[in-house]
């Protein structure tokens, strides 16, 4: 019987959870979409519902019916599949992600985790390091000479910032001496707590990288529309494209959540509960990213290989150093 | 309910080995492996070391098939250009070192003893593993730095004769 409750409770956790990020991703489209606007002193969507806020089940419902066109030149089982490799990464990361002090239900303790990993770091690494496949996957599999630049682009760009990604995260389990994000959250109880503070270099890398991983304006170079249409989803219509757009805008969301954990306390907050402040904080990460796309332009090829592994790569080592000579010394 | 995980995921792990070998298309074959990687990291889930196992994903499915990926992606390899008798030479090369592993792995699990014994709880864990690598295994663990290494030098090397 105690087993029965505790898968079902978990089948309950992923269904929230999964149904949480979804709508995310789609209000994350309706963020980006509005702030732009705003940005470049436009007023972006207005017209579907107050504020345009049904614009993004809108556009759902357009990319549903559009006609799903399969090049004749695809490889056709790896088109269909690379979708939804693309898909699932982003997920699987708010798997580990804890957003709120266990609740009390009907004499039951309940952890507001889906799994309570000790290695939840790691974790978020792993589920990271396989979001490149979903794109280079596509890129390869359309038979277009645009995708498949794209796809090699995005593999070649993926590689180089995942490893600074996770050299920059290392400070942080050196000072906080754990994997698992729930006690990373427990020891950042204020803001004065928060590892931000406490190793700035790393949080600096960390988002760098995390825009790059993400695929991102100014590292959006596997989709440069200026040089290759679309990049990797070129070929792709209907359906199959609003799951890589999903894909991406969960890769946001996870990132964002995790450098709200991580750096930012996590639900840690006065008075509000605290799903609330994560949802504020990562709700704050997701501006900054749209921020970041209207302010900077896109970087060059050469560039973007160049500071990540000749500045973020050495920069991310020598902050382990450091932080690992100071954490001996004190 | 373990029981019928461990047979799902031994059968997924067995069967996506020999689909990589089996299938046609290079890109197939490294999907395949990528499965086999995964269906092999619940078994380590299973045998409790879970850090190796976010490590099998991290390193194996993550770095280096992306790199297997992208090496595939830019020959641009497709069915035409690997014949079936491409590889015709090899082949009883292919049966002796196969026999001659088969037999090996044959040996060893003879040897082992079932089931494993001598596990505590703290196997797996991430301070177990770190003591062992920095304790017990720490000469071949930075000998074995060395040579990665040694193998990126002599990578960049060569990649630089070209030019």
């Amino acid at each position: 019987m105690a087993d029965l409750t505790y898968i079902i409770l978990i089948i309950l956790k992923v269904i929230v959870v999964f149904l949480a990020v979804l709508t995310g991703c789609a209000y994350a489209t309706w963020l980006e979409r509005k702030l732009l606007g705003h940005l470049q002193n436009r007023m972006g969507p207005t017209y579907v519902g107050p504020f345009g806020l049904f614009q993004p089940i809108a556009d759902g419902i357009k990319l549903i019916f559009k006609e799903d066109v399969v090049p004749t030149q695809a490889e056709k089982v790896f088109l269909t599949v690379a979708p939804m490799i693309a898909f699932i990464p982003g997920f699987l990361t708010f798997a580990v992600i804890p957003i709120g002090h266990p609740i009390n239900l009907f004499g039951h303790e309940i952890p507001l985790t889906v799994s309570d990993l000790n290695i939840g770091i790691l974790f978020i690494l792993a589920t990271t390091s396989l979001g490149v496949y979903g794109v280079a996957l596509a890129g390869w599999s359309s038979g277009s000479k645009y995708s498949l630049l794209g796809g090699v682009r995005s593999s070649a760009q993926m590689i180089s910032y995942e490893v600074a990604y996770g050299l920059s995260l290392v400070p942080i389990l050196m000072i906080a001496g754990t994997l698992s994000l729930n006690e990373m959250v427990a020891q950042q109880s204020t803001i004065l707590h928060w590892f931000v503070f406490r190793n700035p270099v790393a949080f600096v890398i960390y988002w760098i990288c995390a825009v790059a991983e993400t695929n991102r304006a100014p590292f959006d170079l596997p989709e440069a529309e200026s040089e290759l249409v679309a990049g990797y989803h070129t070929e792709y219509s209907s359906l199959r494209f609003s799951m890589f757009m999903i894909g991406e805008y969960a890769n946001m969301l996870s990132v964002s959540a995790v450098a709200a954990t991580v750096f930012c306390g996590g639900w840690n907050g006065p008075f509000w509960p605290g799903p609330l402040w994560l949802i504020a904080k990562v709700i704050v990460f997701m501006m900054i990213y749209i921020w970041i796309r209207a302010t900077f332009p896109r970087l060059r090829y050469d560039q973007l290989m160049d500071l990540g592994w000749k500045v973020l790569f050495p920069l991310a080592l020598a902050n382990v150093i450091v932080t690992g000579i100071i954490l001996y010394l004190v | 309910m373990e029981m019928l995980i461990f047979a799902v995921a031994a059968i997924v792990a067995l069967a996506s080995a020999v689909m990589v070998i089996a299938v046609k298309n290079p890109v197939g074959g490294v999907l395949f492996l990528i499965m086999s990687i995964a269906a092999q990291t619940v078994l380590y889930i299973m045998l409790s070391g879970i850090f190796v196992a976010a490590f099998m994903i991290l390193v194996y499915a993550g770095a280096i098939m992306v790199l297997f990926l992208f090496v595939i992606m830019m020959l641009n390899l497709r069915h035409a250009d690997l014949g079936p008798d491409s590889l015709r030479r090899v082949k009883p090369l292919a049966w002796v070192f196969g026999s001659v592993l088969l037999a090996e792995l044959v040996w060893v699990s003879m040897a082992a003893s079932m089931p494993a014994s001598g596990i505590d709880e703290t196997f797996g864990s991430v301070p177990a593993v770190s003591r062992l690598l920095y304790g017990k295994f720490v000469y071949p663990f930075e000998l074995t730095s060395v040579l990665l290494l040694a193998a990126i030098i002599g990578a960049v090397v060569m990649a630089r004769k070209g030019s």
